[in-house]
């Protein structure tokens, strides 16, 4: 039990003592993504080979929280060389060990190659996926074992609570926290320092500080990561909220869906508990505070402040209109501060570093960093922290390289389902939570859908619209008949039912869902529709008017056709398609039986590419087959 | 509790300041249609057809009157080109529903809207939660709630509570805006299903066909 900062100071000193900055360290990221690539099972070959080798004693290896380059996972770094290793595998591990660990010799087929310069990269710093980073909350990632709360306190953990709580006034960390700038980093981009300033100054004795862990976007994954690798940064930016703002008592709405995240979470909390960071007096200050952990049970529309304050309440998560706010009037009534989970982990940079140190970062009205979820068709998926106001094309080309397989960028999508589709012209925008909104997208909680050529733009809006359809809670009618009406209407148009006036209607629909709806989900519902409606026209009005999907994707609106010319009887497609449409032999010129096509793409995607003989289809019928008489095909002897 | 000042449709309006904008515009006879607002219970905020343009300092907002706290020098627009074609989607979604609502058809002729633009989905019931509600908020015994949710939410009664509770009381029926009596097809139905409930069937079907306008067919479905 710590009882004041100086003995927390001493603590950390003796941590660090113990710990040689020159002994090597192996550190497995032990965040999902790379769990479920086969982390443990690296980890567990790293401690039995250093044991075989006899050098259990020298070396320390330890399972981390996410570095995000999950397209490359596992990922090892080795210290204090900072070597990176990616998609390591068991059988790499004796290498990794009597090579590298024991004659510092680097292995050269595990390393980065850097596409541009082929060049191999040995540290991960120098790796351009990180370089042109800011890694101000996830850079930590790497350098911790989540469930060691030495790894945090060596990092400088818990050092801006002390100070908070003996340094500064309640008063002052909010002043601190407003002169940030800090926005909520969980869609809305409300100012913190504000927010916590009217629950501050709201009356009543008992007041309440929450962390919004119910992160549900499709493909959002940067709440989890900081969650699950660095769960005490969270804790540390909550109890430094409550103390600003006179809580006593606080909770993490964490999804169910995340079990290592709960698991990390309550053990920090235990461990913040044993130290004396969390209970009556915190360092001997006079402050008392405790944390719950609460799961969600999966409903998406929770993550909305007032539905999860009910959710909390026990009672069903459907959101109730504002005002009164949460600030006035939140959990059981009384003033509450709600936060996300990357927004409560920037609190103790801000109070640590300073205010100034914060506003370096970022642009006019939005200062900092902000995390993203890069996913799609992207070839460097993963968890990308910059500076707000860097361009989307220097993440998508200079961090992410890019779009796969010589695609054509066609569109990226900000800020989770209800967010916007931006394409090619917009490129060049920075990145902050005014501009993104100009151009008709939002920031929302961080996540990042890269599309390519081959995505059709009405279909992903039917997409999101299911979700959305699927997630509003059906309280209020705007939400539920409006989403349910555009999304019927988007099946249609991908379905080739579309009619002459469905665009209007969707926009019609789509306005009363963003102007009357109770609350975010259905207000912000209506995005995908409209930014679709406004850059990608044109598809639109191909598949109404032409019943023709110009990215071929639309399976009712596509056929698939053997070009009798081209067509050389290999048998490839025959064998590979699933629903025993093509009919053949070796010396007999493939057909469709285009009744039996299921629109697979396979026989597309198998023709070899000297051949090119399927064609795709959409808006124009299909050539009829060729006559059985003409389909066999005599062959050139080779000569004896 | 003091007296504040606002406008509503440029008429100065002193309303008490713990009263929402609809109460201030009823209480200065201006009218604001709802469809899920009662005065015995808590303000809902679920039908939103009392959506209203609110300008305060210079921004105007669209918010539902009936759950908006009244504020002092607030210009409020109960009708705009804008309200009325939000409120004409509304009653059009919601007519999709429940064609034969009273309610929703002087709606219609109101805000001049199509009852038939959107494809029928005759459940009746358009969710306005004023039988849940009353049950629990009046009644306290809430027989009836809401299952489900988004497209599938509907209303649907706890048959344990409701096999003790219902016979003798049915004063959700007539609060109903579709057709006067969806609560009692779905109190019957859910009674039906009820292996010990304290009536048999043929007299859960004649007591729920006794109530006038019932929408329940002899064969116990909805009139389609």
């Amino acid at each position: 039990m710590i009882n004041s900062p100086a003995e927390l100071e001493r603590l950390r000193q003796e941590i660090l003592s113990k710990r040689d900055p020159d002994k090597p360290r192996i550190s497995v990221c032990a965040g999902a993504g790379c769990l479920a690539s086969g982390a443990s099972k690296v980890i567990s070959a790293f401690n039995e080979e250093l044991e075989k080798q006899g050098l259990k004693g020298d070396v320390s290896t330890k399972g981390t929280g996410c570095p995000g380059f999950c397209e490359r996972g596992p990922v090892v770094v080795i210290d204090p060389e900072e070597t990176c290793y990616l998609q390591v595998k068991p059988k790499d591990v004796p290498a990794i060990v009597s090579q590298t660990i024991k004659e510092k010799k680097v292995i050269e087929r595990l390393l980065y190659v850097d596409p541009a310069k082929r060049e191999r990269v040995i540290r991960a710093s120098d790796i351009p996926f990180y370089k042109n980073q800011e890694r101000n909350i996830i850079g930590n990632n790497i350098k911790i074992d989540p469930k060691c709360i030495d790894d945090y306190l060596a990092l400088g953990g818990y050092s801006a609570l002390a100070k908070a709580l003996s340094q500064m006034t309640s008063e002052q960390v909010v002043e601190e926290v407003k002169r940030s700038n800090l926005r909520g980093r969980g869609g809305g981009g409300f100012p913190t320092g504000i927010k916590w300033d009217a629950a501050r100054n709201a009356p009543g004795e008992t007041k309440y500080v929450i962390v919004n862990a119910d992160e549900g976007d499709p493909g959002a994954f940067m709440d989890r990561a900081v969650l699950e690798g660095n769960p005490h940064s969270i804790l540390e930016g909550l109890i430094i909220g409550a103390y600003a703002i006179g809580s006593h008592e606080g909770y993490v709405y964490v999804r169910q869906e995340y079990p290592l995240a709960l698991e990390n979470v309550g053990i920090a909390i235990k461990q913040a508990e044993e130290h004396g960071f969390l209970g009556s007096n915190i360092l001997g200050s006079g402050f008392d505070f405790n944390i719950k952990v609460h799961r969600g049970a999966g409903a998406f529309v929770c993550g909305e402040e007032t539905a999860l304050l009910l959710s909390l309440e026990g009672k069903p998560g459907e959101p109730r209109a504002r005002p009164p706010y949460p600030a006035t009037r939140g959990l059981w009534d009384k003033p509450t501060n709600i936060n996300n989970v990357e927004t409560w982990a920037n609190v103790p940079l801000i109070i640590n570093r300073g205010a100034d140190w914060f506003n370096r970062f970022g642009t006019g009205r939005s200062k900092g960093t902000k995390i993203f979820s890069l996913v799609g068709k992207i070839k460097n998926t993963g968890l990308v922290e910059v500076p707000m106001g860097v361009t989307l094309r220097d993440i998508i080309y200079k961090i992410g390289d890019g779009i796969p397989g010589a695609k054509k960028f066609k569109a990226v999508q900000t800020g989770g389902p209800a967010g916007g589709c931006i394409p090619e012209e917009h490129l060049d925008i920075a990145v902050d939570f005014d501009e993104l909104a100009k151009v008709g997208a939002i920031m929302g909680s961080g996540g990042m859908i890269v599309m390519d050529e081959d995505t059709c733009m009405v279909d992903v809006a039917r997409y999101f619209l299911n979700f959305l359809t699927q997630e509003s809670c059906g309280k209020c009618s705007p939400c539920r008949e409006g989403l349910k009406q555009m999304h019927r209407i988007l099946t249609n148009i991908t379905e080739g039912k579309g009619k002459e006036g469905d665009i209007e209607l969707l926009e019609e629909l789509a306005v009363s869902t963003r102007s009357a709806s109770l609350c975010a989900l259905g207000r912000s519902a209506p995005n995908p529709v409209l930014s679709t409606i406004r850059y990608f026209r044109d598809e639109y009005e191909a598949h109404i008017k032409e019943k023709r999907c110009p990215s071929f994707s639309c399976k009712q609106l596509v056929s698939y056709y053997i070009d009798p010319e081209l067509c050389r009887a290999c048998l490839l497609c025959m064998k590979r398609c699933t629903s025993e449409a093509i009919s053949g032999a070796t010396d007999r010129i493939h057909v469709i039986d285009q009744t039996k096509c299921n629109k697979c793409r396979t026989c597309f995607d198998v023709c070899p590419s000297h051949c090119h003989a399927v064609r795709r289809f959409s808006g124009e019928p299909v050539p009829a087959p060729i006559p059985d008489e003409l389909r066999t095909i005599v062959r050139r002897r080779k000569a004896q | 509790m003091s007296e504040i000042s606002l406008r509503i449709d440029g008429k100065d309006v002193a309303a008490r300041e713990d009263m929402t904008l609809l109460e201030a515009a009823r209480s200065a006879g201006i009218s604001i249609p709802t469809v899920c607002h009662h005065e015995k219970l808590k303000p809902f905020g679920g039908c939103r057809l009392c959506t209203v343009e609110a300008e305060a300092a210079g921004r105007t907002n669209l918010v539902a009157a009936c759950i908006y706290p009244v504020q002092k020098d607030l210009v409020v627009r109960t009708r705009s080109e804008q309200i009325d074609r939000i409120r004409k989607v509304l009653t059009e979604q919601l007519l999709a529903h429940a064609p034969e609502s009273e309610v929703l058809q002087n709606l219609a002729r109101e805000y001049r809207a199509d009852k038939d633009r959107f494809p029928k989905e005759p459940s009746f019931c358009i969710l306005c939660g004023l039988c849940v509600r009353y049950c629990a908020e009046i009644k306290q015994k809430n027989a009836v709630g809401f299952v489900d949710r988004g497209p599938s939410r509907e209303i649907s009664f706890v048959p344990e509570i409701a096999a003790s509770e219902c016979w003798d009381c049915k004063e959700c029926f007539p609060l109903c805006p579709t057709s006067a009596l969806q609560a009692a097809f779905v109190l019957m139905r859910s009674l039906s299903s009820f292996a010990s409930a304290s009536k048999p069937e043929s007299k859960i079907q004649a007591e729920t066909h006794s109530v006038p306008g019932s929408p329940v067919a002899s064969d116990g479905r909805g009139i389609g």
